[in-house]
């Protein structure tokens, strides 16, 4: 007996949200400021910019993709994919020569995670964008 | 410059900022938001003295 397949909802078009998300890469908060979401937008600019500095702040490292062994390698780029996604924060602080070694010690250590997770959050925002640009969320 | 946080120090922030961003992207209204921030926030904090007075005391 044929099942009679759901009709997949269409996509919504790459006009509506392309411009939200990567203002959003590209500046934490920025999806949400070309929304007119002023007050998360600034919510959101102040969490990722703070986590970032902070990052930077207690000697954090950047990421850069590598080979080598699977761990290493998944390591590496999943971090270099972490710190790229803060977007103008990342490419400014690389272009003024920010290049700091792997040090020993808890704080740079969680300085690392704290340049990571800035832009792990600012994912987290760029999906918010996206809802919002779609009309998924007000 | 150095910022030379304790430990105490790197996880209030780290929650701090974390929270923030959970508040914002998760919940529909402002009141929930605020609501789930401070929810979420709270959960880090008792989180990391759960955890903290659990290695004091699994130290020996």
């Amino acid at each position: 007996m044929a099942q009679e397949k759901e009709a997949k909802p269409a996509a919504p078009p790459l006009k509506l949200w392309l411009g939200p998300v990567a203002l959003g890469w590209l500046v934490p908060g920025g999806g949400h400021f070309y929304l007119k979401r002023w007050n998360r937008g600034a919510l959101l600019l102040l969490a990722v910019a703070g986590m970032f500095v902070f990052g930077l702040m207690m000697r954090g490292r950047m990421f850069e993709p590598s080979d080598g062994d699977l761990f290493n390698m998944a390591l590496n780029y999943g971090g270099f994919i972490g710190d790229v996604a803060s977007g103008a924060l990342y490419f400014l602080t690389t272009w003024l020569g920010y290049s700091q070694p792997d040090l020993a010690g808890a704080v740079p250590d969680y300085g690392t995670k704290f340049l990571v997770c800035a832009g792990l959050l600012n994912i987290l925002a760029m999906i918010d964008a996206y809802e919002i640009a779609v009309g998924k969320k007000s | 410059m150095y910022w030379n946080l304790s430990h105490f120090q790197a996880t209030f922030f780290f929650a701090l900022f974390t929270s923030i961003v959970f508040g914002v992207v998760t919940k529909k209204t402002d009141r929930e938001r605020l609501h789930y921030g401070l929810y979420v926030f709270g959960c880090f904090l008792a989180a990391t003295f759960g955890l903290g007075w659990l290695m004091y005391f699994g130290h020996w």
